[in-house]
């Protein structure tokens, strides 16, 4: 139970409220309490009313958040183990986790496609587009960690391999592709500016807006389970991962606080873009500089 | 008071029903969400789906054309749900009572938990409101 769903569900509905608690500070607003998001989620999960809307397929559309959080809390079970020790993972463990990350998309995709909304609809196209334009730069940047680790695609010892050489970071390649991953993520998370998915005040929600009750309850703690892991796997990347001593782990924090305030900072700085405009902008600039950050990584920098 | 109330007043997402008002009553709701307010640090968010939502806020005086969207949009709120009328119009139906096209009032449509009043109500009448639901919340439970 520790490294896997409930731990990451606890420490994702806080990082979610650091986010709601940021936002509000930077519009000049006192914010949610620190409880917020546990009382939303435990709202939703005990007390609501689940509705099904009519002609629905029961096992698509109530399946399909089970699924979600089922692959988040794999992918943070595995890459918070593989942190812990760097020798249990499998060969090809990045290749799982980069699947894993796509799976809660493509489970929303279905469940919005089977809720009978056009609004839903509308909403899981959308996400369907935003899924595979940001996927190829997404690739991109984690071909660099591969190659400056000396071509290994086992998460453990992409740990090991920076624990004795400088981290991956601390390279034009590596600067590269982090900045690309921080667009794609921003991306995968539903964040502002790629928020088309769900946005509230255009489609009403899109992808959400038929779920109700547990269902609802299950979407959110995945949401909050991926924005947890996904800064850590960051730092498993480009950090040399979660060290277990003092001065290690303190950085780790300074480490994970800054992704994730630059990710609240861009959220809050930018307005939606349109699906099309998101579309060039992930195949035309941050597709270039991934690409740019390989080929560097390939020539050595 | 128990953990159920507890939770259910902590977190209490709104979705705006606006059967036939004149605006004005809108605005005054985007002003609960603006700095000077912020009704989010109560827990209190705007949703854009009536099946996320825990309340219901009626503004406007409710035409001929409006009531049967209305008991729609209360069948389809997940329970336990509320409803808030907002504003005279809301309450009363205001200066529309004699109108041909307002036949109904709200809390003939749908049962009603809370009026806040005024044309239209102040941001503070609304948190009033709101606190005063909070509080009808736990002594439903104590009875």
């Amino acid at each position: 139970m520790f490294p896997g769903f409930l731990f990451s569900g606890v420490m994702g509905l806080f990082v979610g409220w650091i986010d709601r608690k940021v936002t509000a500070r930077l519009q000049w607003r006192v914010g949610p309490p620190w409880y917020q998001n546990y009382a939303d989620v435990l709202k939703l999960l005990l007390y609501k009313e689940t509705l099904i809307p009519q002609g629905v397929s029961r096992v698509v559309f109530l399946g399909m958040p089970v699924l979600a959080m089922s692959a988040a809390s794999l992918v943070s079970t595995i890459i918070l183990v593989i942190n812990g020790a760097p020798q249990s993972g499998f060969i090809g463990g990045l290749i799982v986790v980069a699947y894993l990350l796509l799976i809660p998309s493509i489970a929303l995709m279905m469940g919005a496609f089977s809720s009978a909304n056009p609004l839903a609809s509308l909403g899981a196209s959308r996400e369907m587009k935003l899924m595979l334009s940001y996927e190829l730069p997404f690739i991109l940047s984690l071909v660099v960690p591969i190659i400056k680790c000396g071509y290994v695609i086992k998460l453990g010892d992409i740990i090991t391999y920076q624990a004795s050489a400088p981290h991956v970071i601390a390279s034009a390649s590596g600067v590269l592709s982090f900045i690309a991953m921080l667009l794609c993520i921003q991306a995968k998370l539903g964040f502002i500016p790629f928020d088309m998915p769900e946005a509230e005040t255009e489609i009403m929600a899109g992808a959400y807006i038929e779920y109700s009750g547990k269902a609802l309850g299950i979407f959110k703690l995945t949401k909050a389970i991926m924005l947890f892991i996904i800064p850590v796997f960051m730092i498993t990347l480009y950090f040399g991962g979660i060290r277990f001593e003092f001065d290690g782990f303190v950085r780790n924090i300074f480490q994970y606080v800054l992704i994730i305030v630059l990710m609240v900072v861009i959220k809050n700085t930018n307005p939606r873009v349109r699906i099309d405009q998101a579309m060039r902008f992930f195949w035309r600039p941050v597709t270039i500089i991934a690409v740019l950050g390989a080929g560097l990584a390939y020539l050595g920098y | 008071m128990g953990l159920k109330e507890k939770i259910l007043t902590k977190s209490i997402y709104v979705f705006h029903v606006s059967s036939g008002s004149c605006n004005n009553c809108d605005i005054e709701l985007l002003d609960c969400l603006t700095p000077r307010h912020d009704i989010e640090r109560f827990g209190i968010v705007l949703v854009g789906s009536i099946k996320h939502a825990d309340a219901m806020l009626c503004t406007g005086s409710t035409n001929r054309m409006c009531v049967p969207r209305i008991k729609t949009l209360y069948e389809q709120m997940p329970k336990p749900g509320f409803v808030i009328a907002w504003g005279a119009c809301g309450s009363s139906r205001g200066v529309f009572k004699d109108s041909y096209n307002t036949g109904t009032p709200l809390d003939e449509i749908v049962p009603v938990d809370m009026y806040i009043p005024g044309c239209p109500p102040k941001p503070e009448a609304v948190i009033d409101g709101f606190v005063k639901l909070i509080q009808k919340i736990n002594q439903v439970k104590n009875k």
